[in-house]
């Protein structure tokens, strides 16, 4: 029933946990998939530039942390692949879902405490209310 | 194929980057406004150069959608010349940054910034925002609870806003909310207009009217270099913060020639040296700007806003700019670094802060820069020369010298002290497979220490030198062996 999975992740801690939750799923079914999605935004392209130099290192870096969650996949025998995207982390998300059609979309919550939620917004929010597939939100 | 080019950079995404350049061009005039200010000079001044610059660099520039104009980091270079020469040679200065940018970009120097470390441009960031925050300070001395509450309310508008639209640029509805208080309720605040006069011209063709000598020279070029320098750094990191955004490349050497045209021309247009600007080009490529037209319609743009609005514009309260720049401080601020600051390694802190340090203490970012890459040049000498040495007695006669590391003139003082030259063996073999010689010092080193083992009457083998270090061994070993032994 879950064969084709997208999981959205920050890198975070809470991206492990939904990681997990991500793999379990997979194992319902035979031959599931799981797609990694992570978005880079602005103030991450600011920061990841600012202390990776050139745009080729940065790359590479974000490879090398996304590949964690890959060796952990595949370690449970799942097929996995990373897709790296860019712009605003909602707004991206929830475009390449609704055109991929996953069985069912992961995210990981981070968290933010209210004042941050206040200023920045819920990505998960944003995400639950407009893709179209079934979202498991690991809290 | 070069029309084909042109045309994605410039039509590929007309709707896209139309809007983003109003978005943009709306942003620009409180932070082109408030960059004069800092400056010391005429609010047109960084009006008229965030419209040229603009302009130019949408046509020359090297990275497609990335916005330039007048930024804080090079008002921050120029107080002192203004207040201590006046405008008209910080339009000359302005002329020469240019020619200096533009034979940077040439002579395809911008490789060279790669040897600017990490650390000293999160420094050179940090302090960036550090000086911005701290320029606004002096508009708050004297004041009352009421210029106060409006920075506050400035603020308020600016982080809140965008929760429910990000259509317009929050400053600007913070500036306009705040200005329409001020005027409405007829508060005493200090306004633009007290910093200096608005023209509603656009800017028209003049040479820096100074004297051609060269005293003149000596007192510009100390700032237009640093102004050069400057503008590039934060232009090339721009870029590549754009590049990543956008997930293509661009020309760096290209763009250096292009903001030294850009800033030339400026310059002869009375405008103030600018350089790209993180905070802009990000906005821009948010609000789906793309190509070269986004950052044309942003100048173009802003002159029409200028013409317009310029009687509203003298009537901004400082303490709405004071709040944009605030917030320009909080937003350039690289707040991962000092999360981090506990996790990353020790020298690395530690030019990080002595980067900041200086700015902050010098008030001028190229010292920082300077002082930056100087301290890490010579944290990275030490940790380069530390050479390890392994003895092993390969029977009783014969001992074994292991040498690991690189060999020169920071090195070879540690190598020498690390040999036992009283040994009591026949034959002494060194082993620097896993070492490479650098210089004549390295192999002077060695020369000296074959020589004394010699007079012990202690035969020395070198062994395992590697292809290049044998070479260098060849050329240099064998004029100071003739000469010297």
């Amino acid at each position: 029933m879950f064969n084709k999975l997208g999981l959205a992740l920050d890198g975070s801690e809470h991206s492990h946990r939904a990681a997990d939750k991500g793999i379990k799923l997979a194992k319902l079914s035979t031959n599931a998939t799981i797609e990694i999605i992570y978005v880079v935004d602005g103030s991450q392209s600011k920061s990841d530039v600012l202390h990776y130099g050139d745009t080729l290192t940065v790359s590479r870096k974000r490879e090398e942390m996304l590949s964690i969650f890959k060796e952990k996949i595949e370690k449970e025998g799942i097929s996995s692949h990373i897709t790296v995207l860019h712009g605003l982390p909602a707004e991206t998300i929830i475009n390449y879902t609704n055109e991929t059609n996953f069985d069912c979309l992961i995210l990981g919550s981070r968290g933010r405490s209210r004042v941050q939620t206040m200023i920045l917004g819920s990505v998960s929010h944003k995400v639950m209310k407009h893709v179209k597939s079934p979202v498991l939100m690991v809290k | 194929m070069i029309t084909q080019k042109l045309k994605t950079e410039w039509l590929g995404n007309i709707r896209g980057d139309i809007l983003a350049g109003i978005v943009v061009a709306l942003a620009l005039i409180p932070e082109a406004i408030a960059f004069s200010i800092i400056a010391g000079v005429d609010p047109m001044v960084g009006l008229y150069a965030s419209f040229c610059i603009c302009l130019v660099i949408a046509f020359i520039g090297g990275r497609p959608g990335m916005i330039s104009a007048a930024t804080g980091a090079m008002a921050l270079l120029m107080i002192t010349l203004v207040a201590d020469h006046g405008i008209e040679y910080l339009l000359a200065a302005t002329i020469l940054t240019g020619i200096l940018q533009l034979l940077f970009g040439v002579f395809k120097l911008a490789s060279f910034m790669k040897f600017i470390p990490r650390s000293v441009m999160i420094g050179f960031v940090n302090a960036l925002a550090i000086l911005i925050f701290t320029s606004q300070l002096q508009h708050f001395v004297g004041e009352t609870w009421i210029m106060y509450s409006l920075v506050a309310l400035t603020l308020v508008i600016i982080y809140l806003l965008p929760r429910f639209t990000k259509a317009v640029p929050s400053t600007l509805v913070a500036i306009i909310v705040v200005t329409a208080i001020a005027i409405f309720m007829n508060v005493e605040v200090r306004t633009v207009g007290s910093m200096g006069n608005l023209t509603q011209t656009l800017p028209i063709f003049a040479l820096p009217n100074i004297p051609l000598n060269f005293e003149t020279l000596a007192i510009i070029f100390p700032y237009a270099l640093a102004l050069a320098i400057v503008g590039l750094l934060e232009s090339l990191l721009t870029a590549s913060i754009v590049d990543d955004m956008t997930d293509t490349e661009s020309d760096k050497n290209k763009e250096s020639r292009g903001q030294g045209i850009a800033n030339m021309l400026t310059g002869c247009f009375g405008g103030m040296a600018g350089c790209a600007m993180i905070g802009q080009s990000v906005i821009n490529v948010k609000s789906g700007g793309r190509g070269r037209l986004s950052t044309l319609v942003a100048g173009l743009f802003l002159m029409f806003l200028i013409i317009v609005l310029g009687g509203v514009v003298v009537q901004i309260p400082m303490a709405a700019l004071a709040g944009v720049m605030i917030m320009v401080a909080i937003g350039t601020f690289d707040w991962s670094s000092l999360r981090n600051l506990h996790k990353i390694p020790r020298t690395d802190a530690t030019v990080m802060v002595v980067t900041v340090g200086t700015v902050v203490y010098t008030h001028d970012l190229s010292k920082g820069v300077l002082a930056g890459v100087v301290l890490s040049a010579i944290f990275f000498a030490m940790k380069i020369s530390k050479v390890r040495v392994e003895t092993t007695l390969e029977s009783n006669s014969i001992k074994v010298y292991q040498i690991n590391g690189q060999l020169f003139f920071a090195s070879v003082t540690d190598l020498l002290k690390s040999f036992n030259f009283n040994d009591d063996v026949k034959k002494v073999i060194i082993d620097v497979s896993g070492a490479h010689l650098w210089d004549d010092s390295a192999v002077g080193a060695m020369d000296k220490i074959q020589a004394k083992y010699e007079q012990k009457e202690i035969e020395v083998v070198i062994r395992g030198l590697n292809k290049e270090s044998s070479l260098l061994m060849d050329k240099i070993g064998g004029i100071s062996k003739a000469s010297g032994h």
